[in-house]
Parts: C-alpha cells; structure tokens; sequence
C-alpha cells in the first residue's frame, strides 16, 4: 500500500485491480439490489430508483469533503450542528423578509464560516485532536441555532426553492445531478491534482510533509472550510425537502455521514482510501434502506444490519489487509 | 527496583504536576465565582435541596464519565454509551414490569450483566479484531439502538408499570442525601483505588501514554483495551437502569447523544484525547461544572435555550485555556534547561 503511495505509478495489474475495497462494495451493492429485487418485485423499476436517490443524496454532499478530512486523519463532528445553524439562519432571514436567493447564499456562507472556524482553531491549537475541537463546536452551533429559533420552526419558503430538493430534470433529480457534479469536482480535486497528493502525504505522516515544503496549516484549514460550505449545500437541499426548518434538523447526521465514509473503505487513521468508495457507500446504504423500506422492514432492524455491516465490512478489510502483508513480506526480503 | 519505581515517577511528574495542579484550581475557582454569582442572583441556589438535586441530577453523567476516562485514557473512545444505556435500561425495565416483586438489585444486576456483554463485544471487536475504537463503537452504536427498539417493540415502558421498589433506586434518599449520589461516590472510591493503586490500573496508563513501551515491557494490551470498553460497558449499564429508574420511563430513543455530554465532562476535567492522562478528580468536578451550568441557567433565568451555547462555549474555552497554560509551561521548562 504505502509502496504504491511512494512511487506513484506502478504497473497495472489485474490481480490487484479487483483485489480492492471498491469491488467489495460494488458486490455487496449488487447483492443487495438482486436480493431486493426477489423480496420486492416492485423494487426494479429504474424510474422509481433514480427519484428515489433524492431521499438519502442529502448527507452525501458531506461525505465528499468529509472523505478529505477522515484522510488527513483527521474527523469533523460539527456537520450536523452546522446543516442545523445556517438552516436555521437562512429560515429566520427568509421570515424577516430578506428575499430567498440572499437567504440562500447567506445560508452558504455561514456554512463556510463555521467550517472556517473549525479549521482555524484546530491548526492554531494543533495539541487538541480534532474530536474536541469540532465536538465543543457542534454543540455551540447547534446551540445557537437554539438560541435564535427556540421550539419555533420557520417555512413557507417560495415554490422555486422547495423545486431544489423536489425538483426532476428530465426525470433525474435535481439533487442527483447536483450530487454527480460535486462528485465529479471533488474526485478531480482529490485524485488527478497535487492538492489531492498533499492530502494524502498528510494523511501519512503530517511531520515528514511539513518539512517536505507542503503547507499542511493552509491544506487543513481549506478542506474544513470546504466541509462548512459542503454542509450549507446540504441545507439548502435538506430545508427544501421539508419545507420548514427547525434547531432540531439533521440530528445524528455527523456519524451516519462519518459511517458512510468508513465504509467506502477509507482509513480513519488517514492517508488511505478513495472518494469512489464512498460514493459507492452512500448509494449501498440509500438502496439497502429503500429496498427493505419496501417489504416493511422495521427501521429499527436497519439501524442493527447498518451497524453490523460497517463493523463487519471494517473487520474483513482487516483480515484481507493481514493476508496481504503475510503475501507481500517474502518479495520485499527478495528485494 | 522498589527504590527506582519510587524515584521515577516523583521526578516525572515534577512539571506535570503544576500543571494538574493549575488546572484543578482554576476548575475549582470557577466552580466557586460560577456558584457566587448564581447565589447573589438567587438565594435558592446553595440550599440543600438545590445542591443535592444538582448532585442527583448529575450522578449518572459522573458515573459514565468514570468508564470514558479509562477508555479516553486508552486513546479510544466509545460511541456506543447512550445506546448501551438505552438497551439495558428497557430490558430491565421489562423485566421489572413484567415481574412487580423482582428485587431492585436484581434489576440493577440484570442492567449491569447486559451493559458489561455489550461492552465486551465492543472491547473484542477492538482488542481483537483491531477496528479503530471509534468505528467499533460507531457500528455497535447503531446494533444496541436497533436492538432496543426490537425489544421493546417501539413502545415505551412508562411510569405507572414500574413497581414503587425500583423507582426507590432513584428517589430514596439515605440521611436525606440521594441513593443515586452514594452509588456515584462509591464507584469513585472503588476507581480511583483502582486507578491509582492496582497494577492493572497504573497499566491503564502505561497503555495510554505509549502503546508499543507497554508492549514491550510485557503488558498485555489488548487484554487492557478489552478491560476498559467492558468496565464503559458495565457503568452503561449501571446508569442505564439508574437513568430509567429516576425518569420512571424507557424509551427507545433514551439517551441518544448522551455519549457526547460525557465525553464532554471528561475533557472539562482535563482528561487528554492523546491518551494516557486523567484524573479521577478531575473529572468530578468535569461532570459537577456541567452539572452546575445545567441547574443554575434555570435559577438566574436564562432561557433554556441559550443552555446548550454556554455549555459549548465554556468547553472550548476551557481546552483553549488548558492548552494556552501548557505551552507557557513547556516553554518555561525548556529555558530552565538551556540555563
């Protein structure tokens, strides 16, 4: 693994091709749709999946820059709370009278604010790991967010904004096609530019990029404050959807998105891991929901097979891991 | 040898100490001007009933933030507890429902049983199978919240099917001072002997501050990761029945983010997420702040809904402080040496 980091290209082999997370998740995606599809014969209907992919695409926004901070080992537990606070923001602006569209950038903007912030505050005090940075922040966020709206909620939003989050293009979703740009950008970003490189070499050993010349402060700060505006995406698209806002919205998402991420089989101990594979994650776990929504699985059992399918999926890429280091140790000596 | 091990750690913790020791005063200073201000505002504030409500209302956070110490202490940490908690409390609850005259120690025994199993599956998963804590955590998370809504068929265990004997865990009082405030006080002593004064203990630390010298000096340490997410376990359990017993209702949803507040208690109390420092006094007074901003908001009429702010806001800054004060002395210690 770290090989490959180092050199940067190596020969292409088939054998190591497959032999990657990726291809776990996309047989358990297969698997769970043909399963599905048994249960349900009402599950197989590409219409039907397509629109149905707006009703779990919120969180994914997230994932994309979480995918960035989980790499540089670190983790951002203030996404909810930030969804929470420029929700709230941009519904009591919009009841006061500001006309949406400023509504909506200022929901943007205060996002990338909080996520500014977080990403201040944990390059300045580099003693603090980022799960109490982000934890204390989230909670001042959401509480904020209390502050301004109390146990009100505010709405009534005009018909164009609520037609981001319901709205189809030629039958695709609007948020699908929003998803896939940001997709796109955000694998661009972290997989063919040198910016995503520096990422990667942080993951692995932030001390040796520091004195190799990388800006590790100015990386770290930068993917945060992308995280904040990521999360302002989100509450646009998630606000639209319910048509009303409250401090209470999107509680919890902070570890479903963390889940989603771990899953695609990136390392919380960073610098190991795709943005595929959480991509990949998110629509596993949208359909594995949807389709046992469909023969009335309790949610309740899906929380249970949710949880033991990350631990179970972390576990396996474990023991592969394991198996592939006892394989790989005799050709290093040979070397 | 004996004369080495006694030498050692007198001069290591030469400097730590100062620090421990700033941090411990300017927990307490703030304990005190926080509770001199309430009580100019409100005379209600330091009476016995307020204290011993703030006490109680406080017992359970404190008894969990005992179990999060060793694991932060570890370098873990476990998402699970609230979940834990929900799961044993509404199956002892059920069981106390469904037989009036079982014993509340019984209860309190069966809480406990099924906390300490979840946790051991958390601490195998880790100890074991070398999942990072926080994933292990995060996925039996979900498992235990799943379960406890599976069990309990969504419904809720409410007061009125509760028999008087149970609810008196959380209501009775001994010389007036509540039974859920004893229960917390003796799990600190039994703790804090065990953290100080046992060799499995001190290997807790051992583990924390530097996992592969441990390893090396022949500690067990996958036997200590296992310990400590079961000990979390056990205390989830513990305060999962207590938690039922003193809101005299089990719900599904009990306690969802609740891991947070503790996690929070333990590092107001100065226990470090690099691992291998903490208190055991410093977390009191981590969970007696809380505890205190929680009662007094209400008694000097802040709106509730500002609660959740401030409790951010004296969190970060008291890491921030913390950190401040930390450079400073470092940076002191190193000019002594260059002189």
């Amino acid at each position: 693994m770290d090989e490959r980091k180092i050199t940067g290209h190596r020969e292409f082999s088939l054998k190591r091709f497959f032999f990657q997370w990726e291809w776990m998740l996309v047989l358990i995606f297969i698997i769970i749709n043909i399963i599905n599809s048994f249960l349900s014969p009402y599950y197989l209907n590409l219409r039907q999946l397509i629109s149905t992919t707006a009703t779990f695409l919120d969180k994914a926004f997230v994932v994309l820059p979480m995918t960035f901070v989980i790499l540089l080992g670190d983790i951002d537990i203030s996404v909810a709370s930030t969804i929470a606070l420029s929700s709230v923001i941009m519904g009591v602006l919009y009841n006061l009278g500001v006309p949406m569209a400023a509504a909506a950038l200022i929901c943007l903007v205060v996002s990338t604010l909080c996520g500014f912030f977080n990403g201040y505050l944990i390059t300045r005090f580099k003693e603090l790991s980022s799960v109490i940075i982000t934890l204390s922040t989230s909670i001042i966020y959401r509480g904020i967010a209390y502050i301004i709206l109390e146990d009100q909620a505010a709405g009534n939003f005009p018909s164009w904004f609520s037609f981001l989050g319901w709205g189809e293009l030629g039958g695709i979703p609007l948020m699908l096609i929003a998803f896939a740009v940001f997709a796109v950008a955000f694998a661009i970003l972290l997989h063919k530019t040198t910016f995503g490189r520096r990422v990667y070499a942080i993951g692995n050993n932030a001390t040796a990029s520091r004195f190799s010349g990388i800006q590790v402060d100015k990386i770290k700060i930068i993917i945060f404050t992308m995280v904040g505006f990521m999360c302002g995406v989100t509450s646009l698209f998630l606000t639209s959807r319910m048509g009303s806002t409250r401090p209470n919205v999107a509680l919890g998402y902070e570890l479903d998105i963390i889940a989603m991420v771990v899953l695609g089989g990136v390392s919380t101990a960073g610098g190991k891991g795709r943005i595929g594979g959480a991509i990949l994650a998110v629509f596993v776990i949208g359909f594995l929901r949807y389709g046992l929504g469909l023969i009335n699985v309790p949610s309740q059992l899906l929380l249970i097979i949710i949880g033991a399918l990350l631990v179970t999926a972390v576990l396996i890429s474990k023991i592969r891991m394991n198996v592939k280091k006892v394989r790989t140790v005799p050709s290093d000596i040979k070397q | 040898m004996i004369e080495l091990d006694k030498i050692k750690p007198k001069k290591w913790q030469g400097k730590g100490e100062s620090l421990t020791r700033f941090r411990e005063l300017g927990m307490l200073a703030t304990i005190v001007v926080i509770s001199l201000l309430v009580q100019m505002r409100n005379p209600n504030y330091l009476t016995f009933e307020n204290i011993n409500d703030l006490l109680t209302n406080t017992a359970i956070l404190s008894i969990l933030s005992v179990g999060m110490m060793l694991v932060i202490v570890t370098r873990g940490i476990d998402l699970s507890i609230g979940s834990v908690l929900a799961l044993s409390g509404m199956i002892s609850a059920l069981a106390v429902s469904a037989n009036p005259n079982l014993h509340p120690l019984t209860a309190m025994l069966i809480g406990t049983v099924v906390g300490t199993a979840s946790g051991a599956v958390v601490g195998l998963l880790i100890s074991k199978g070398g999942l990072l804590p926080i994933i292990a955590s995060l996925g039996m998370m979900n498992v235990y919240r799943g379960l406890t809504y599976m069990i309990s068929g969504g419904r809720w265990v409410s007061a009125y099917q509760m028999p008087e004997s149970f609810k008196y865990i959380a209501t009775g009082r001994i010389f007036g001072i509540n039974i859920l405030v004893f229960i917390a006080v003796i799990i600190y002593i039994i703790a804090f002997y065990f953290v100080n004064y046992t060799r499995t203990g001190r290997q807790i630390y051992a583990v924390g501050s530097n996992p592969e010298s441990a390893k090396i000096s022949g500690i067990n340490n996958s036997r200590i990761y296992f310990l400590v997410y079961t000990i979390m376990g056990a205390l989830s359990g513990l305060a999962g029945v207590l938690w039922v017993s003193k809101f005299a209702s089990a719900q599904g949803d009990t306690a969802t983010g609740y891991e947070m507040s503790v996690i929070a208690a333990c590092v107001l109390g100065g226990v470090s997420m690099a691992g291998g420092s903490g208190k055991i006094s410093g977390i009191v007074m981590g969970s007696i702040l809380l505890g205190i901003i929680n009662n007094a908001l209400p008694l000097i009429n802040v709106s509730p809904f500002w609660q959740q702010a401030i409790q951010g806001v004296i969190i970060l800054s008291s890491v921030i402080i913390n950190t401040v004060v930390k450079r400073r002395v470092d940076k002191n210690n190193l000019m002594r040496r260059k002189i």
